[in-house]
């Protein structure tokens, strides 16, 4: 049981620099995702924090102990591999087993915790095969079997479901989340799969490009994001973004997009009001955009032509095109939409996000 | 245009005068054996005629220029009278033993170096190869002067250093004569362990040495517990050839020392060929090189054996 605490942590590979400044401050038992895409230094912090990449500047503390000196054995913590990597050789068994015998665990013990972690996980019948006679999500309960046995103070976890199949994926996750649930340690999660910072997340850490965005509870990123990026990268599908102009008429404001105008309420004109006359990026998710019925203000409606329809069953996806953009519409499944069809639609004026358009930065 | 019109060309032309000889190799057993067929002819003018035609001279009593008669096992039962010929047993077994575990431990320590990241690794792992490529004989020349008892390098260097006041005959000291061969063999010998077991290093995955060093594993018990065991079944083939090319190494020894100084470097092939070439004794030349054979199947039997339970676990 730990915190874990990142101080102004950086990394340079030579010229690359490849985490920048990242400060991070992690719960005791707190469940915590690195998201990202590839490339973003989510995997690399990780590392640091795991002890198995040097860190160029910055502290990393785990528990009150600053560990930037410490092997990774030292760390008290333990890693869950992105291919597993169990020890081909050994018996899944001698896998889960080694890490005790490594500390000199007493032997009777040693076989009480895996076994323990072997009817948590369900493996209790594999424990003598070897590692490449079980199926991918054999060897991720085995790797994370690996981890429990050892009762560390932080699980950490490098994209674990990324090698499984999209079904055992969802299953998979929901078995991490119950077993943090029971184990109730602290635990850094690296993923690039939104969906997945999201559904295991207690916070959600998004990055790019080595600097953190956003750290914040899931539905806090998803309804308010704090820049273009998170806005774009948490949900799927993916928010709709337009260019539009605000203007001043009448007294009230006004957003000009490309095949839309909006009407803005009176509380969102006086937080937009500093932009008038300048261009802004409007925001809008997928989920947001309704069909209209007679009952919406004229100002926050607009006309789209339907190109593509997408029937997922629960919810259908419209493609569609706006002036010169194209947006999805996630709609009830009841709508009766066609290729070719010409539909209004409303949008809501709260759930609307407004982005600066050359910081990108959520106003 | 050209081409593909002239090959479509041929096919049809070819395509309704199909001979026998196109239907016979449509058949695979026969495509099979024509294709086997100069594999069987090398094999067995090279190698398989030279055994039986040493099989057979090892019972017979033949001499340069005299056919000779079957004599049965008279050249066998001579041979385990021969001090020199048992002098030369002890001799291949100390020269394979020591030669053997000398270049396993180096070669894999040199792997081991090789297979970390560094600057010029390309360059480095091309040039330990050096021993390997250069012609046995010419390499051998170079150690023979570096081991002449009055231009020594190496003595030069030991006396500079004040290690030594006089002069070591390394070829020349009965004493010495065998180590030196097994160094110049351990040289040469080395840059292929090496090599090899830096191809099977590669093949093991580094996350493995990641998730032994968070287990808790120092670096000798992860070498010990992951590397080694993963290493394992490579090192075993490595060695099988490794033993079977020494075992029966001649052209090192017969450079350095032709076997001697009184048959002090003295092993079965430079014996071999000192009794069936030198003299002439055709027939008993050829048991002694036959007699290898018998120790050269268990040794290969019991590492194949040794691969295929690794293999099979």
């Amino acid at each position: 049981m730990a915190r874990v605490i990142l101080r102004n942590l950086n990394k340079f590979y030579d010229d690359v620099h490849a985490v920048k400044s990242v400060n991070l401050e992690i719960r005791d038992k707190e469940f915590v995702v690195l998201v990202g895409p590839s490339g973003c230094g989510k995997t690399t912090t990780l590392r640091m924090l795991a002890g198995l990449e040097s860190i160029s500047s910055g502290q990393v503390l785990i528990g009150d102990t600053v560990v930037n000196d410490l092997a990774p054995m030292d760390r008290d913590i333990a890693m869950v591999f992105q291919n597993y990597a169990l020890y081909p050789h050994m018996s899944v068994y001698d896998n889960m087993a080694f890490g005790l015998k490594m500390r000199k665990v007493d032997r009777n013990d040693i076989r009480k915790r895996v076994q323990e972690a072997a009817d948590i996980l369900g493996i209790q019948d594999y424990l003598a095969r070897k590692p490449r006679q079980l199926s991918g999500g054999q060897r991720q309960r085995v790797a994370l079997g690996r981890a429990i046995v050892r009762h560390p103070q932080v699980f950490l976890f490098d994209e674990p479901l990324s090698n499984l199949d999209a079904k055992l994926r969802v299953q998979m996750r929901v078995e991490l989340k119950k077993l943090h649930n029971r184990l109730n340690t602290t635990a850094v999660y690296v993923t690039h799969d939104q969906v997945e910072a999201m559904t295991l997340g207690d916070r959600v850490v998004v990055m790019r490009g080595g600097v953190v965005q956003q750290v914040g509870e899931p539905l806090e990123l998803y309804n308010a994001p704090v820049n273009r990026f998170v806005a774009g990268f948490i949900g799927s599908p993916a928010m709709n973004f337009a260019p539009a102009r605000l203007r001043d008429g009448a007294g009230k404001l006004h957003a000009d997009a490309s095949g839309f105008g909006l009407q803005l309420p009176a509380d969102i004109a006086a937080r937009l009001r500093p932009y008038t006359g300048r261009e802004v990026i409007v925001g809008v998710r997928p989920e947001d955009l309704q069909v209209a019925n007679g009952s919406y203000p004229p100002g926050l409606c607009f006309d789209a032509m339907v190109e593509v329809v997408e029937r997922l069953g629960a919810e259908v996806l419209l493609d569609l095109q706006v002036g010169q953009h194209t947006m999805v519409a996630s709609v009830e499944p009841g709508v009766a939409a066609r290729r070719g069809d010409k539909l209004r639609f409303a949008l809501k004026p709260e759930r609307l996000h407004f982005f600066d358009a050359s910081s990108e930065a959520a106003i | 245009m050209a081409i593909s019109d002239v090959l479509s060309h041929r096919a049809f032309a070819q395509a309704p005068r199909r001979g026998a000889a196109t239907r016979l190799l449509e058949d695979e057993r026969w495509l099979a054996a024509v294709l086997l067929l100069p594999t069987v002819i090398l094999l067995g003018l090279f190698i398989a005629y030279p055994f039986v035609e040493g099989v057979w001279l090892s019972v017979t009593d033949a001499t340069v220029g005299v056919p000779g008669h079957f004599v049965g096992l008279a050249n066998f039962t001579a041979l385990l009278h021969d001090s020199i010929f048992l002098v030369a047993v002890r001799n291949t077994f100390v020269y394979t033993a020591v030669a053997t575990v000398l270049k396993l431990a180096l070669g894999l320590w040199l792997a081991l170096l090789l297979n970390r990241h560094f600057r010029g690794k390309a360059f480095t792992r091309a040039f330990v190869l050096l021993p390997f490529i250069i012609p046995t004989v010419l390499s051998t020349f170079a150690w023979k002067w570096m081991f002449d008892p009055t231009f020594s390098v190496i003595n030069w260097t030991l006396f500079q250093l004040g290690i030594i006041h006089g002069r070591i005959n390394w070829l020349g000291d009965p004493s010495l004569a065998l180590i030196s061969v097994i160094i110049v063999n351990v040289w040469r010998g080395v840059p292929f362990y090496a090599i090899s077991l830096l191809a099977g290093l590669q093949t093991i995955n580094p996350e493995l040495q990641e998730a032994a060093a968070i287990d808790g594993a120092r670096p000798w018990q992860r070498f010990w517990h992951v590397t080694w065991p993963l290493l394992l079944p490579v090192t075993m083939v490595v060695v099988l050839f490794s033993v079977i090319q020494t075992f029966a190494d001649f052209q090192l020894v017969y450079v350095l020392t032709g076997g001697g100084p009184a048959n002090a470097t003295q092993l079965f092939a430079t014996y071999a060929y000192q009794i069936g070439v030198g003299t002439g004794l055709l027939s008993q030349g050829a048991a002694v090189s036959l007699a290898m054979f018998p120790f050269l199947l268990i040794i290969v039997v019991v590492q194949l054996l040794y691969i295929r339970r690794v293999e099979v676990h």
